[in-house]
């Protein structure tokens, strides 16, 4: 009986632990690859706009 | 005789109208900035901003103001134009005029560097945002 409660009680620190630890593995590389892909669309959308903001540059020397 | 007057008067005419065209399309690619615009510009009251709009760079006056916010809004609906055209944010393309008029300004004319401070434009490449092209 005692040795059952004792068992019950390690799986269930074990069952903890496996949790807690899968959370932090699915976490962890989550956010850096969220924040890489932001910072590439944002320079491709630049990259992307730059020949036309420099021709709009150029056809509005009065207001640049 | 008439019909030869006619045919001058037409030919001018069209002439007249092709000018009128051409220097519809061709006045904005030459127009000047305003004299007022220009002084401040050189002197350094009036600076390039990454976000692709004009700040005033030291103490604000009524004039700079009225200046700065008067080219601000027509850049503005220029960029809201172009974005739209470029199926991107106004934001996306005004950050990226940013990019094009810093790099473009001269040798003594005032910029915002990626941290904020304004800075003098030397006679190198200017700091700018890592994003820049």
């Amino acid at each position: 009986m005692n040795h059952a409660k004792l068992t019950g009680r390690m799986a269930a620190a074990m069952l903890v632990t496996v949790a807690l630890g899968g959370c932090i593995t699915v976490n962890a590389p989550e956010k850096p690859i969220v924040i890489e892909l932001n910072v590439n669309i944002r320079q491709e959308v630049i990259y992307r706009l730059a020949e036309d903001a420099g021709n709009t540059i150029e056809d509005n020397a009065d207001i640049f | 005789m008439g019909d030869m007057m006619n045919k001058v008067t037409k030919s001018v005419l069209a002439a007249a109208a092709v000018a009128t065209a051409f220097g519809g399309f061709a006045a904005p690619a030459f127009a000047q900035r305003d004299p007022a615009y220009a002084a401040a510009r050189a002197d350094g009251e009036i600076g390039e901003k990454m976000d692709g709009y004009l700040g005033i760079v030291g103490a604000e006056t009524p004039a700079l103001r009225k200046i700065v916010n008067d080219i601000n809004i027509k850049r503005r609906a220029v960029y809201s134009d172009r974005a739209k055209a470029n199926n991107a944010t106004l934001e996306e393309y005004a950050l990226t005029a940013g990019c094009q008029a810093i790099l473009a300004t001269k040798p003594g004319e005032k910029y915002q560097a990626p941290n904020g401070s304004w800075e003098t434009r030397g006679a190198g490449a200017p700091q700018r945002d890592p994003r820049c092209p």
